[in-house]
């Protein structure tokens, strides 16, 4: 086992995925030589020249077109969206063309092609660096979404993503690329090399789709969670020595409904948190999944706790993050007694 | 291990430890291209989307029909601009460093860009930037301070803490507000345009961005709709050779000019030495007046060098030789406008001096009295309430209870 964190671990998929098969191709903006704004991509084309590792035009369209029929020509490209804030003119190509692509074809076309994108907030990136658009992904029929929040669900959810025949989209929450972060940016930043999903096998694993992982076992409520919340709830519930089980989602397409009605089931309380706003977020999905399966053990009212449906403003960058007081009021209340 | 394909990937001709090498850059002697008349058509703008329209020779004295003939004190304020222009970003990259600020882009080497295209355009005329436009704020008489807060997101922030540093935008100057995401606002330029032709109005619009920005598609559609409405709109190209880590190559430059894009629409592309103050005035005069007569739109490539990093956030140094910025054939924007100005007998070493010195003071002075308006970390903070406004005309209900919520989790929180 090595230590790495996210970054590391996203590079290793991608070195993993490319030493295995030939076809597999990266391709993005500034990924090649540079290695990418993040240095997910660092060293890849050294490795496998710059006909696998492509520095793209800036034009986001183009590159999930182009990654589209590369797909449909047999090669598994994985395309990196330099942040997940732009990749709206990629949109159509996204929704209309790579997620239907198999249903109209009747099954003779399809384009394995993966889309990487860094999402989310706390690093002080205003509107245009800060987003979490799953919701945007999961409501389109035919795309697998995942978001990991550790190196070894990163990486294994990747290696997986790339040997899928679907297309997938990998958002990578950025907060966590360098360490584990629990919503306070007060405290020191800490590293994934103390944290036991830090440890990350050097070769080949994948996490598969479709299975949440339940990161703590508990008896009192139900947190459901993924990303960089995952870390987030867990600290709050612990400030409150609450025996909460929490789950980590890590696929939100498909949807692991057993093991989150399971729990829910068990404690009769549930929380649900993302960083994406709140109305119709994932949150909603989840909800009303959670409403349909647990309904007659429910002990009190599901609650949710997201970020504010207002762009992500440059200057409130902790008041609008849904950090540990947000947490905090929610368990509170789903606490609270029938 | 390097795979041999039919692919054809360009390389920037030096990386990091290799001599810079700019010999695949198409140049044509100052003077040297003809000034067709702004009513021309589009097919005869040929040599100039392929060649390089300058103004100031190796001798820094202005030549040939571009010459727009400006007086000493235009010339002057034009210095001014762009050198208070590059104080301003000195400045803020070094308080970006000392962790004043979140994040800065610098426009360090292409201050003529902005400079000398926001003198030739009326101050009524819409001006779309990108990011790395502050020249136009400059001209447009923007307040230092006013920058510094949005810089800030303080309390006087124009932008009430919803953006990214250099993201600005002013009403009433006629600026319209930056967006962190490329090339969109090129094609709504176009349609601020088409707004004007159908009311009839004189005025023009003009917009910027970066040639890595071109490969967008909102770089097409401006053109197109530029082009099939006729609107009047000046599109400006500013090829400063790097987007982020990625050479011009990249973004379709090896094979044609960016200019010559204009043509290929039916418009008319010219391609401009962005170093030479005299040449972007001039090309941009010349558009704006085909422009107003009703004559549609131009593309005008500007080409220049980025000669800073992208942003606060990037490091040159990994993908491009460190010396690169010196070898750039084009020179230097203040200094070749300066030599210039000397050349006449209408400036001299020493007033230059004094004027960086009077300039400096200045940037200093706003910047103390920009910091009494708060920072991201000390001073007055803007009110919490604000980061739900503006999301819609009136506060939605929704948006109320929001609102209420946050107070009440900083009050618990306290």
């Amino acid at each position: 086992m090595a230590q790495m964190n996210m970054i590391q671990a996203l590079n290793s998929a991608m070195d993993v995925a490319m030493g295995r098969d030939p076809n597999v191709v990266v391709l993005g903006q500034d990924v090649g030589f540079f290695g990418g704004v993040f240095r997910c991509t660092d060293g890849l084309q050294r490795k496998y020249g710059e006909h696998r590792v492509l520095d793209t035009p800036i034009a986001e369209g183009g590159i999930i077109a182009a990654a589209l029929g590369m797909g449909v020509n047999g090669l598994r490209p994985v395309a990196e969206v330099q942040f997940a804030d732009y990749v709206y003119p990629a949109y159509d190509q996204i929704v209309s063309e790579l997620a239907r692509l198999r249903y109209r074809s009747a099954g003779e076309f399809h384009a394995p092609v993966t889309v990487r994108m860094p999402c989310g907030g706390g690093i002080r990136g205003g509107q245009t660096h800060s987003q979490s658009p799953e919701v945007l992904f999961a409501h389109v029929c035919g795309l697998k979404v995942a978001i990991p929040s550790n190196p070894y669900d990163a990486k294994g959810l990747l290696i997986g993503a790339i040997e899928d025949d679907d297309p997938v989209i990998l958002l990578e929450p950025k907060r966590l690329y360098n360490g584990p972060f629990d919503g306070d940016p007060n405290k020191p930043a800490v590293g994934w090399n103390t944290h036991p999903k830090g440890e990350v096998p050097a070769d080949h694993y994948t996490v598969p789709f479709g299975r949440a992982e339940i990161v703590r076992a508990g008896s009192q409520l139900t947190i459901i969670a993924y990303g960089t919340m995952v870390h987030v709830a867990a600290a709050a519930a612990a400030a409150m020595g609450l025996d909460a089980e929490i789950i980590d989602v890590r696929s939100i397409v498909p949807l692991d409904v057993d093991t989150l009605c399971t729990s829910v089931c068990k404690t009769g309380r549930c929380v649900i948190a993302h960083e994406a706003t709140r109305f119709a977020g994932f949150g909603a999905e989840l909800a009303a999944t959670v409403m349909e399966n647990c309904f007659w053990n429910l002990e009190a009212p599901i609650q949710r706790v997201a970020g504010w449906d207002t762009p992500y403003p440059h200057a409130f960058e902790w008041e609008y993050f849904p950090g540990q007081a947000r947490v905090t009021l929610a368990l509170k209340a789903a606490m609270e007694p029938k | 291990m390097v795979n041999e394909s039919r692919l054809h990937v360009p390389a920037p001709p030096a990386r990091p430890g290799q001599p810079p090498d700019f010999s695949y850059l198409q140049l044509s002697p100052a003077g040297a291209l003809p000034r067709p008349p702004t009513n021309a058509s589009w097919r005869d703008s040929g040599p100039m989307a392929y060649g390089l329209i300058r103004v100031l020779d190796e001798a820094h004295r202005a030549v040939g029909p571009w010459d727009p003939k400006l007086g000493a004190n235009d010339l002057r304020l034009g210095l001014k601009h762009m050198l208070l222009t590059r104080l301003f970003d000195d400045r803020m990259v070094r308080y970006q460093r000392q962790g004043k600020l979140s994040f800065y882009m610098k426009s360090t080497g292409e201050e003529a860009v902005s400079v000398a295209a926001g003198m030739a355009l009326q101050p009524e005329d819409m001006l779309f930037p990108a990011y790395r436009n502050q020249g136009l704020q400059v001209v447009r008489g923007q307040r230092l301070v006013d920058l510094m807060c949005q810089l800030l997101s303080n309390t006087a922030d124009m932008c009430r803490g919803r953006q990214l540093p250099v993201m600005y935008h002013s009403a009433p100057a006629r600026l319209f507000s930056i967006s962190g995401n490329l090339a969109t606002q090129f094609p709504q330029a176009v349609g601020w345009a088409m707004a004007a032709a159908i009311k009839g109005e004189e005025h023009i619009a003009a917009s910027w961005m970066g040639e890595g920005s071109s490969a967008e598609a909102d770089f097409h559609h401006a053109l197109l709709f530029a082009s099939v409405y006729r609107a009047p709109v000046v599109l400006n190209v500013v090829n400063n050779q790097w987007a982020i880590s990625t050479f011009q190559g990249t973004a379709g430059g090896e094979q044609t000019s960016f200019a010559a894009r204009g043509p290929a629409y039916g418009l008319p592309g010219l391609r401009v030495d962005g170093n030479d103050f005299l040449a972007v005035y001039a090309a941009t005069r010349w558009a704006a007046e085909r422009a107003r007569s009703g004559g549609g739109a131009t593309l005008i490539e500007l080409v220049t060098y980025r000669a800073g990093a992208h942003s606060t956030s990037d490091d040159p140094a990994r993908y491009r030789p460190r010396d690169e910025a010196e070898s750039w054939p084009l020179g230097d924007p203040i200094e070749r406008l300066k030599q210039h100005l000397i050349g006449l007998g209408e400036w001299s070493e020493a007033r230059h001096q004094e004027l960086n010195q009077e300039l400096d003071g200045q940037v200093n002075a706003e910047w103390k009295e920009a910091l009494t308006f708060g920072t991201m970390s000390d001073g007055p903070r803007l009110n919490r309430d604000l980061m739900f406004e503006d999301v819609f005309k009136e506060l939605p209900e929704h948006l109320r209870r929001q609102r209420d919520l946050l107070r009440a989790e900083l009050a618990g929180s306290t």
